[in-house]
């Protein structure tokens, strides 16, 4: 991988092959996940009717779902306010499709443009502004996974279960902020 | 479900509240996390909302260096629709009432 340049309306990247399979296996993971979350949304007559959807009102018990879908209140752990927590399940269960929808469709193009082969990437903007919110979805999810905090070394002791892992994420960070700042207005 | 100290807010004295609550703007509050870049969230600061790179830059230090920072506020269906952006973004926002 080069850093992202930008060239005119173009965005220009390259990944090599084991590179581009990193990257289409993690994001096709996210998208797994986030597409099961959707199905189980309720169903709902009515809103089949009026086209209003609705999504699930209770926040994911998994850690990564709720990292990548999160309330709109800050509820307190111990004793949250009960009209927050009225309020942060109607507000989950009308904006999540869209959410969904938005973080799925990310992934849908990242998958479109990465060939398993490698090689040159051109992304329009809109592609490259997808490539983005994907690659950080992704590295919400493992960073979640993996317990990241904000003084983490680059390099864990090599006993640690999580010490190859942290690797991919250190290089998805790069990735990622290279495509910022060629991107950046 | 209730308790005896929900049962007290709903006295008529926390009725006078509300209402004085009703005219408070709402906000939208972004959290520092472990995760997001700081270049990524002034990115993100400056497409959503159009900041400059300069206010986008105070903001994302201050969600770095206090934790938190109010990026937006106004009507509860704007405030409502800026976090929406802002989870599509992966940024890890809420909303609340001005204190």
């Amino acid at each position: 991988m080069k850093r992202w340049i930008r060239d005119g309306d173009v965005v220009v990247g390259r990944l090599d092959r084991q590179e581009a399979a990193v990257v289409r296996g993690l994001v096709s993971q996210i998208q797994d996940m986030l597409l099961a979350r959707a199905e189980e949304a309720p169903q709902d007559e009515l809103a089949e009717l009026t086209g209003i959807r609705t999504g699930s009102s209770e926040a994911p018990d998994d850690p990564i779902l709720g990292r990548l879908l999160p309330d709109f209140h800050r509820l307190d752990d111990d004793a949250p306010d009960p009209d927050e927590v009225n309020s942060a399940a109607a507000l989950r269960s009308l904006h999540e499709p869209e959410l969904l929808d938005q973080k799925t469709g990310a992934a849908e193009i990242v998958l479109q443009t990465c060939s398993p082969d490698g090689g040159e990437i051109r992304l329009s903007i809109g592609e490259a502004e997808a490539w983005l919110s994907s690659l950080n979805d992704v590295r919400l999810a493992l960073g979640t996974a993996l317990d990241v905090t904000e003084d983490m070394p680059d390099e864990l002791p090599p006993e640690d279960p999580r010490s190859p892992h942290l690797g991919v994420y250190h290089w998805l960070t790069w990735v990622q902020d290279t495509l910022v700042e060629a991107m950046m207005p | 479900m209730t308790t005896p100290v929900e049962q007290e807010r709903t006295q008529p004295e926390a009725v006078g509240a509300e209402i004085a609550a009703e005219d408070r703007p709402w906000q939208t509050v972004v959290w520092n996390d472990p995760v997001n870049l700081m270049s990524y969230v002034t990115y993100v600061f400056q497409k959503l909302f159009g900041f400059s790179r300069d206010k986008a830059t105070k903001l994302m230090l201050d969600v770095h260096h206090k934790g938190k920072a109010i990026v937006t506020s106004g009507t509860k269906d704007k405030v409502e629709a800026d976090v929406a952006k802002l989870h599509a973004a992966g940024l890890w926002a809420t909303m609340q009432r001005a204190s």
